[in-house]
């Protein structure tokens, strides 16, 4: 063997090992969490407040779906390759979208005609998270549910072992190719709604400065339901992204609000952009500080100098723990977040 | 009706119920409720002075409870002497270096105003932190790891471990509140939301400190072992004198014990919220919750009053958690749940009347009483509803099956309602 293909195949494995390990699982749980932190900033914008019930939304968003998967797979119908899952995404939506407004004409409009302040509203949204947890748990359960007709995968481990003739494999499983994909295509879609819609136009006009859009005829009710409309649908794909590549389970999904609530205030709350951002921002720490790094650190250190332990910075139940530092350091240090977002 | 009357119509209104439950089911079960509804008057009145009274809006009551019944598990258990031996000095040191490290860089950031530098000295400290403990930390969980394989704690009597968790909780809220209490309000509440995750996340790993998830059990106890009174023949006959059983008089005896000792905590407590409320500082801070900027211009250190504030309510909170965990005499990291025990408190504290203590106390014993009881009312309507559908069909099982989470469900459709038509709580504030 002619010296320094060993250590060139050493560099390849390492990075095979790196985009396997972390760069896959944290840009497909970055677009998760970036789809999350679009409705939270979304609300934040337009009705002024942190919602608590968010997580839970998901949750049911997620259950619909479910619903409708098990429907169809009793039925026969499939997608082929694809989860079922995404033939019921709209089912889910549409039943997310009538909760949420059902929600906000019950609850949250008399506080709006109140005026009440933001703290008020997110108690309020307190309440609504324990109603969308007990209907969630009651509907579907509280145990673990995997909807994704068992594992498919894009490329499996062995075959990429095989075409290649690396050490290390890289999988890449349909949801995680799935979840991408269809996160960049529902941004695509929500910017170009914003910016160049009319109805997207007076949601900003709304979100930056409410008074002078009542001045100008913009129907408050009006934003607000499409704003709901908008939110049901970001975050039914998002959870039912995120149970199609890990599963469903209601407290998990309450969990989420953290992370998620984390990539909207590090990006900047209000700011679209931001919330994508801190989507990644937070899921590639986590995923990078929870990472055991003893395998990718073997292939690329001189044999005398290979850690003797895992090179675990954290271990993987502090995962919360990472988008929390995150979180209070960028707050300390930049509290409008990294893009420019409201500081009410 | 007038505030004071109305307090006293609703109070024997609670105790009604609670007694009816000791009439209808069983006086144990009474008991147990009672015991808890103690327990969750005194955190909704911890609550309530950072609310109620202060305005802070805390959603990490979770964590603050925790670190109460982890002092149980520090204080009253035996230590473990080959565990000492094994890695304790090493694993101390290390908690030490940390401790400086976060204080070097803190300092260091104060003076240099750099934050690079900060977040240079904590990554080098953070691996110097790591190769201190972690063999420490390893020859503690190697030391028997089925029975023990934790430092144990200090063998004192359970009941100091009440104002120890006190003590830790403070401690814990005042490095909290150094922090996060600038920011905004629902800032405040995601930071306090977070902390609290973190908290059980510590406590779950931390196998060298609480066990983690083997949970530690058989906690000492501040009354007599149920197997004990069954067998002092001096007990059985007075059990007998009351036309009663040893089995059942033994546990309505223990549960009576803990009874009086939380209720002596909770009269302390309340009198100390009262007197402070009713106070100048009480005022102070109603002021400055009402009005911060009118407060802060009449020369008023806002900040450090939200910091003694929360720490106060921080520390019941930590009080009531450790006298938790000694009426369940095990620590089970892995049953803390936010929905449990921050936001069912919150429910309490809002339900009962914000800013009124003697509300917070209300509201903690009535939503106890229905946490409890929804559960075997919910399974009786359920039963009434499904007695239509066949015996063994899915949704009749379904149904039947699900009745668990109805509680949740009647929490929040309780906390909208009072929220919408009586904002100010059953006992609103004077």
């Amino acid at each position: 063997m002619p010296i320094g293909k060993g250590e060139v195949m050493d560099f390849l494995n390492a990075i095979v090992a790196l985009t396997n390990f972390v760069i896959v699982p944290a840009m497909a749980y970055g677009s998760q969490l970036a789809l999350g932190a679009l409705g939270v900033t979304l609300i934040y914008g337009i009705l002024r407040f942190s919602n608590f019930a968010h997580g839970d939304t998901m949750a049911f968003g997620t259950m619909v779906t479910i619903l409708f998967t098990w429907l169809f797979q009793s039925w026969g119908i499939g997608l082929g390759p694809l989860p079922t899952a995404l033939l019921a995404i709209p089912f889910g939506i549409a039943g997310t979208a009538l909760l949420l407004l059902g929600t906000d004409r019950v609850v949250y409009r008399f506080y709006r005609g109140q005026k009440a302040k933001p703290i008020i509203f997110v108690m309020v949204s307190i309440g609504v998270m324990f109603i969308y947890n007990g209907l969630t748990r009651f509907i579907l359960g509280a145990d673990d549910i995997r909807f994704a007709d068992g594992e498919r995968f894009i490329i499996t481990a062995r075959e990429f072992r095989n075409m290649t003739g690396l050490r290390e494999g890289l999988a890449l499983k349909t949801t995680q190719g799935l979840t991408v994909l269809t996160a960049v295509l529902v941004v695509i879609v929500l910017f170009w709604f914003l910016n160049r819609t009319r109805t997207g136009k007076s949601m900003r006009a709304y979100s930056d400065n409410e008074d002078l859009a009542l001045l100008s005829g913009i129907n408050p009710e009006r934003v607000v339901q499409v704003t709901w409309l908008i939110v049901a649908a970001l975050i039914t794909i998002a959870g039912v992204l995120y149970g199609l590549d890990k599963s469903y389970k209601p407290f998990t999904y309450f969990q989420l609000l953290l992370p998620i609530f984390a990539a909207a205030i590090v990006g900047g709350l209000g700011n679209p952009i931001g919330a994508i951002a801190g989507g990644f921002v937070i899921a590639f720490s986590e995923v990078g500080i929870t990472y055991a790094w003893k395998k990718v650190l073997t292939y690329l250190m001189p044999d005398a100098l290979d850690p003797s332990g895992l090179v675990q910075l954290l271990a993987t139940e502090y995962k919360f723990a990472v988008s929390f530092m995150i979180l209070v350091v960028v707050l300390l240090f930049k509290p409008t977040g990294l893009f420019k977002g409201k500081s009410v | 009706m007038t505030h004071s009357v109305k307090t006293v119509v609703l109070f024997a209104l609670v105790a009604v119920l609670i007694a009816g439950t000791g009439f209808l089911q069983s006086w144990n079960t009474a008991l147990v409720i009672l015991n808890m509804g103690l327990v969750s008057a005194i955190m909704a009145l911890g609550v309530n002075l950072q609310w109620g009274i202060a305005g802070l809006f805390n959603v990490g009551v979770m964590g603050f409870v925790a670190l109460g019944g982890l002092a149980v598990v520090l204080t009253s258990m035996p230590p473990v002497q080959d565990a000492w031996a094994a890695g304790a000095p090493r694993a101390i040191f290390a908690l030490i270096v940390g401790a400086a490290v976060v204080a070097a860089s803190t300092i260091l950031y104060q003076r240099t105003r750099k934050g690079w530098l900060m977040v240079l000295l904590l990554i080098v400290g953070f691996f110097v932190y790591r190769w201190i403990r972690d063999p420490g930390v390893d020859a503690i969980e190697a030391v028997n790891p089925a029975g023990t394989g934790y430092l144990g704690g200090l063998g004192l009597p359970v009941v100091l471990a009440w104002p120890v968790g006190g003590l830790l909780a403070a401690g814990a809220a005042w490095i909290i509140g150094k922090t996060a209490l600038g920011l905004r309000s629902d800032y405040l509440a995601i930071a306090t939301l977070g902390i609290s995750e973190i908290i059980i996340a510590i406590m779950k790993n931390e196998e060298w400190l609480s066990r983690g998830v083997k949970n530690v059990n058989g906690l000492p106890r501040p009354v007599p072992n149920e197997i004990d009174l069954q067998a002092d023949p001096a007990f059985v006959e007075a059990a007998a004198g009351y036309g009663l059983d040893p089995t059942t008089a033994s546990t309505l005896y223990v549960k009576l014990g803990y009874s009086l000792m939380f209720a002596a905590v909770l009269i302390v407590l309340l009198v100390l919220a009262q007197l402070a409320l009713k106070s100048p500082w009480g005022r102070m801070m109603r002021a400055i919750r009402d009005n911060e900027v009118s407060a802060r211009a009449m020369g008023k250190n806002v900040t450090q009053r939200h910091l003694q504030v929360f720490v106060l309510g921080s520390a019941i909170c930590g009080i009531a958690g450790a006298m938790m965990t000694t009426l369940d005499g095990q620590l089970t990291p892995s049953a803390y749940q936010p929905l449990r025990y921050t936001f069912l408190i919150w429910v309490m504290v809002i339900i009962g009347g914000s800013g009124n203590n003697l509300g917070a106390v209300l509201g903690g014993f009535f939503i106890w009483f229905l946490w409890v009881q929804v559960e075997p009312l919910g399974q009786a309507l359920m039963n009434i509803l499904t007695a239509g559908l066949p015996d063994g069909s899915a949704l009749k099982d379904h149904l039947l099956d699900s009745v668990q989470h109805m509680r949740l469900l009647t929490m929040g459709v309780i906390l909208l309602l009072v929220l919408r038509f009586s904002p100010r709580g059953l006992l609103p504030e004077r």
